[in-house]
C-alpha cells in the first residue's frame, strides 16, 4: 500500500530540477499540507507538499541532487496503518516509468499517473525558436562589428543586463512595477538590479497600474528615464490611458516643449495556457498609435541593443517582450555599449524565393518554416521587423523586389494587425513587385481559449507558415 | 471600527463633520451555529483543502496548466460568508482565486476540477481555465483575471439588484492587493452615491503576490478604506468560520435595508504561493507553520464540533467521504475528453451577423 511520491512539475516547461532539501526524514508520520521537500528550478524555488497522510518509509533521491527528471520518484510513503518497514521502493530513481509495489493501489488515490510536461502549444513555439537557433539559421546582425566575441545569454539576462548598463551610465534611468525589487521581478527580468541600485532607484508599487503609468510619465515629464514594468502588458490595459493620451501626445500637444522619455516594458503575447485574459498581443493596438516608438524583439541580442536605444530615446516607448523567449538562449555581442538603431527590419535569413516578415516570437516559427521550406526546395528569406512603430518599410519593400512573394507571420490576432498593415503597405508601394497575394499567417480570431487542444489549434504554426509559402510560389 | 475625521482642505472646511453622529451598522456577534451546521461549515471547508490539494498536485502531475491559484488556508471566508447568502437573489464575484468559492456554492467538484483541465465537461466547457470561471445558474460572475476588476463588475451587479428591485446583495471579494486599485474607490464612490447593495469583501490574507500589506497599503487597516465615501467597514476574524457567518449577518441587515454598500476586510491568510510558481521567499516557512498550528480554520471546527459531542469517528467518516468526492471529481476531470475542436470558434459572439 506504498505511495511513490514523484518528482512534481513546477512549472508548464520545467522537465527537471534539484531536489534541494529534504525536511522530513525517513520515518516520519507526514499529512496533507505538510511540507515534505525544496525543490529548485533555474526560476524557482517551490515547496513540496504531502497531498496524502502516512509515513516516510524511504527516501529515494537524497537532498541536494541536481538534475532530477519530473515524474521520477523520489521517496515512499507508507499508508496510515502500515508498517513503514514494509514500504519497498521502486527499484529505481532515475526511471520513472518503472512501477513501483502498489499491490493495492488506495481506492482514494486513482491518479497514480506519472507527471508529464503540461500539454500546451506554447511549447511547440519554443521548440521552433531552439530548432532555428540551433539549425544556425539566423544571420548575426551587420550592426555586430566582425570579429566580435558573442556570449550565449538569455533573453532574460540581455534585458537586465541593458536596464543595468543605462542606469550604470545615467542617475535618471530607475525602475519601477510589481514585484520589480525584493521579488526580483515576477519573471525575474530584474534580478539583481535592487541589490545593485537600492531602493532608490529600483522600487516596487502596489497594484496599481494606471496610477504607476501616470507616476512614470509625470516623472518623464519633469525630467527623469523612467522604466516602467508591466507585469504582463494584459494588466497595461489599466493603464492604457496614460500610455496613449499622457505619454504619446505630449510632445506634439505641447509644440514640442514637453517630452515624455519613458520606457514601458514587459511581456506580451500568448504564453503556456493561461488563457483569454492573459494571452495577448498589443503590437498592433500600440503601433496604431502616432507619438509611440514600439518594439518587439526576438534575439537577446536585439532586446539588449534595443532596450538601450529605447531608454536613451526621447520618445515614450512601448517595450513588448515575449514571456516564452525569456528562457531562450542567443549570442550577444562582448561589446561595453551594444545599441542599436530603433526602426531598423533585420534579415534574419537571406532568401530569395518568398519573404517571410515577423516580429517577436514569431521569428522563431518563420525561421523554422524557413528550414522546412529548405528541405522542400524553396529558399526564404526572413525579415524581423524588430520595431513595429516606425515600420521599416524600406527592408520590406526591397526583399519582395527580390522574391516577388510575401508571407506575414504573426503571433496575434489578424484583423486589424501588423500583418495587414504590411500587407496594405505592400499593395500600395510594392504591387508591381508582387507576382502573388500577400497572405497572413496569424492566431485564430477567438479570444485565447484553455484548453491544451483548443489552444494549439489557435496558435500559429510552423506548418501554416509552410502552406502559405508555398501557396504564394504556386507550389502548394 | 470609529471613523477618522475626513481630510478636507482645512480652509474649506476647518471642522470636519462629527461623525459620531452617523449611523453605523451593529457590531458583530460570533454566530452561534447548530451543531449541524457546523457540521456542514466544516464539511465545506473541508472539501475545498482537500480539492485544492488535489489541484496542486494534478498541476504538479501537468494535467492542470497556466496559473493555478489556490485558496487554502483561507477557506473560513467563503464559507461563513456564503452560507448566509439567499441562494435565489443574491450574486458573488471574485478575482481568479476562485475554486473555493464556487464549491462553497455547491458545485459539483467534477465540473470545477474538469475546467482546471481543460476538459468538454468543465464548467466553461474547458475554455475559461482555473481563473475563468462562472456560474450563472449560481449566479456567480466569476472568476476574473485581472486585478481589481470584479470591484466594479460586482458593483454592475448590484446595481441591478437595485434596478430591478429584486432584493438581492452582490458579494464583491477582492484581495489585499486589488486593495489599491483605482477602480475600486470609483466604484465605492457609485455605490454608496446610489446606495447600491453591495458588500465589499476584502480577503486580507497579507501579501499581494510577493508584497506584504505594509509595503503596497499606506493604509494597511483596509476595513477603513471606504470612509472617506462614507462607506462603513468591519474588520472580521478571517480563520474562523462562525466570526465570518456573525459579521455578515450584520452586514447584510444593514445592506438589506437599503442603507448602502458595506466594507468587510477578513484578515486570513493563504498557506501556498501565490499562484503554483511562487517561490514564496518573501516569508518565512515558520511565520506559515504558526499559523497553521495556531489559527487554522478546519482545526478550529473541529475543536469546536468534538466540545459540541461530535466523536472522531464520525469526522473521520465526513473526512473519508470527501476524499472519495475529491478522487472522483479528479478521476473525472482526467478522463473527460478535451473539446471538440469546433468549440475553437463558438462563443465568440451571441449572435450572427
Amino acid at each position: 500500500m506504498a505511495i511513490e511520491l514523484k518528482m512534481p512539475a513546477l512549472s508548464p516547461t520545467m522537465e527537471e530540477g534539484t531536489l534541494a532539501k529534504w525536511l522530513v526524514k525517513e520515518g516520519d508520520a507526514v499529512k496533507s499540507g505538510d511540507i515534505l521537500a525544496e525543490i529548485e528550478t533555474d526560476k524557482a524555488t517551490m515547496e513540496f507538499e504531502a497531498v496524502d497522510e502516512g509515513t516516510i518509509a524511504q527516501i529515494l533521491v537524497p537532498e541536494g541532487t541536481d538534475g532530477v527528471k519530473v515524474g521520477a520518484p523520489i521517496a515512499m510513503l507508507a499508508a496510515e496503518g502500515e508498517d513503514a518497514s514494509a514500504a519497498k521502493p521502486a527499484p529505481k530513481a532515475e526511471e520513472p516509468k518503472e512501477e513501483a509495489p502498489k499491490e493495492e493501489a488506495k481506492p482514494a488515490v486513482p491518479d497514480a499517473t506519472t507527471p508529464h510536461q503540461m500539454e500546451t502549444a506554447a511549447r511547440q513555439l519554443v521548440a521552433d525558436v531552439a530548432a532555428a537557433e540551433k539549425a544556425g539559421v539566423d544571420a548575426r546582425d551587420p550592426e555586430i562589428p566582425e570579429g566580435t566575441e558573442m556570449v550565449k545569454t538569455t533573453v532574460r539576462e540581455a534585458l537586465r543586463d541593458a536596464m543595468a548598463e543605462e542606469m550604470r551610465a545615467d542617475d535618471r534611468v530607475f525602475v519601477m512595477g510589481e514585484e520589480v525589487a525584493q521579488y526580483q521581478g515576477a519573471y525575474k527580468v530584474t534580478q539583481g538590479l535592487l541589490d545593485e541600485f537600492g531602493d532608490r532607484r529600483v522600487i516596487d508599487t502596489p497594484i496599481t497600474e494606471y496610477g504607476f503609468a501616470g507616476v512614470g510619465t509625470g516623472a518623464a515629464m519633469a525630467g527623469l528615464r523612467p522604466i516602467v514594468e508591466f507585469m504582463t502588458f494584459n494588466f497595461a490595459m489599466q493603464a492604457i490611458d496614460h500610455i496613449i493620451n499622457s505619454a504619446a501626445k505630449t510632445n506634439y500637444m505641447s509644440g514640442g516643449q514637453m517630452r515624455a522619455p519613458i520606457v514601458f516594458r514587459g511581456p506580451n503575447g500568448a504564453a503556456a495556457r493561461v488563457g483569454a485574459q492573459h494571452s495577448q498581443n498589443y503590437g498592433p493596438w500600440y503601433a496604431s498609435v502616432p507619438g509611440l516608438i514600439v518594439i518587439a524583439p526576438y534575439s537577446a541580442a536585439d532586446a539588449k541593443g534595443l532596450l538601450k536605444a529605447a531608454i536613451r530615446s526621447e520618445d515614450p516607448v512601448v517595450f513588448l517582450e515575449n514571456e516564452l523567449l525569456y528562457g531562450q538562449s542567443f549570442p550577444v555581442p562582448k561589446l561595453d555599449d551594444f545599441v542599436l538603431p530603433i526602426g531598423k527590419a533585420r534579415i534574419a535569413k537571406e532568401g530569395k524565393d518568398v519573404t517571410l516578415v515577423s516580429y517577436s516570437i514569431g521569428v522563431g516559427v518563420a525561421l523554422e518554416a524557413a528550414v522546412k521550406l529548405a528541405e522542400e526546395g524553396i529558399d526564404a528569406e526572413v525579415i524581423d521587423l524588430r520595431t513595429l512603430r516606425p515600420l521599416d518599410t524600406e527592408t520590406v519593400l526591397k526583399s519582395l523586389a527580390k522574391t516577388n512573394r510575401l508571407v506575414v507571420v504573426e503571433e496575434g490576432w489578424p484583423t486589424c494587425s501588423i500583418a495587414s498593415e504590411i500587407s496594405a503597405v505592400v499593395m500600395e508601394q510594392g504591387f508591381d513587385d508582387l507576382d502573388a497575394p500577400v497572405l497572413r499567417v496569424t492566431n485564430v480570431d477567438v479570444p485565447l481559449p484553455y484548453a491544451a487542444n483548443l489552444e494549439k489549434l489557435a496558435l500559429i504554426k510552423a506548418d501554416d507558415v509552410v502552406t502559405a509559402a508555398k501557396k504564394v510560389c504556386y507550389k502548394a | 471600527m470609529a471613523r477618522t475625521p475626513a481630510k478636507s482642505p482645512a480652509a474649506a472646511k476647518p471642522k470636519a463633520d462629527p461623525i459620531p453622529n452617523r449611523e453605523r451598522p451593529g457590531e458583530p456577534d460570533r454566530y452561534k451555529a447548530s451543531k449541524e451546521e457546523l457540521l456542514e461549515f466544516y464539511r465545506q471547508m473541508t472539501l475545498i483543502r482537500r480539492f485544492e490539494e488535489r489541484a496542486g498536485q494534478l498541476y504538479g502531475l501537468g494535467l492542470i496548466g497556466g496559473f493555478c491559484h489556490l485558496y487554502i488556508g483561507q477557506e473560513a471566508v467563503a464559507v461563513g460568508l456564503q452560507s448566509a447568502l439567499n441562494n435565489d437573489t443574491d450574486s458573488v464575484i471574485t478575482g481568479y482565486r476562485d475554486h473555493g468559492h464556487m464549491l462553497a456554492y455547491g458545485i459539483d467538484p467534477k465540473l470545477i476540477m474538469a475546467e482546471l483541465t481543460g476538459r468538454q465537461a468543465g464548467i466553461s466547457k474547458g475554455k475559461g481555465g482555473s481563473m475563468h470561471m462562472f456560474s450563472v445558474e449560481h449566479k456567480f460572475y466569476g472568476g476574473h483575471g485581472i486585478v481589481g476588476a470584479q470591484v466594479s463588475l460586482g458593483t454592475g451587479l448590484a446595481f441591478k439588484h437595485k434596478y430591478a428591485n429584486d432584493g438581492g446583495v452582490c458579494l464583491a471579494y477582492f484581495g489585499d492587493g486589488a486593495a489599491n486599485q483605482g477602480q475600486v474607490y470609483e466604484s465605492m464612490n457609485m455605490a454608496e452615491l446610489w446606495k447600491l447593495p453591495i458588500i465589499f469583501v476584502i480577503e486580507n490574507n497579507g501579501y499581494a503576490m510577493g508584497t506584504a500589506v505594509g509595503r503596497s497599503s499606506s493604509e494597511d487597516q483596509l476595513y477603513r478604506r471606504g470612509e472617506s465615501f462614507r462607506v462603513p467597514g468591519m474588520q472580521v476574524d478571517g480563520m474562523d468560520v462562525l466570526a465570518v457567518r456573525g459579521a455578515i449577518e450584520e452586514a447584510l441587515k444593514w445592506v438589506r435595508a437599503g442603507k448602502g454598500p458595506i466594507v468587510m476586510e477578513l484578515k486570513t491568510y493563504r498557506y501556498r504561493g501565490h499562484s503554483m510558481s511562487d517561490p514564496a521567499k518573501y516569508r518565512t516557512r515558520e511565520e506559515v507553520q504558526a499559523m497553521k498550528d495556531s489559527s487554522d480554520c478546519i482545526d478550529h471546527a473541529k475543536r469546536e464540533l468534538e466540545a459540541m459531542g461530535v466523536s472522531e469517528g464520525d469526522l473521520k467518516k465526513i473526512d473519508k467521504d470527501i476524499r472519495q468526492i475529491v478522487a472522483e471529481a479528479a478521476d473525472f476531470a482526467e478522463q473527460s475528453p478535451e473539446p471538440n475542436p469546433e468549440e475553437l470558434y463558438t462563443d465568440v459572439l451571441v449572435g450572427t451577423y
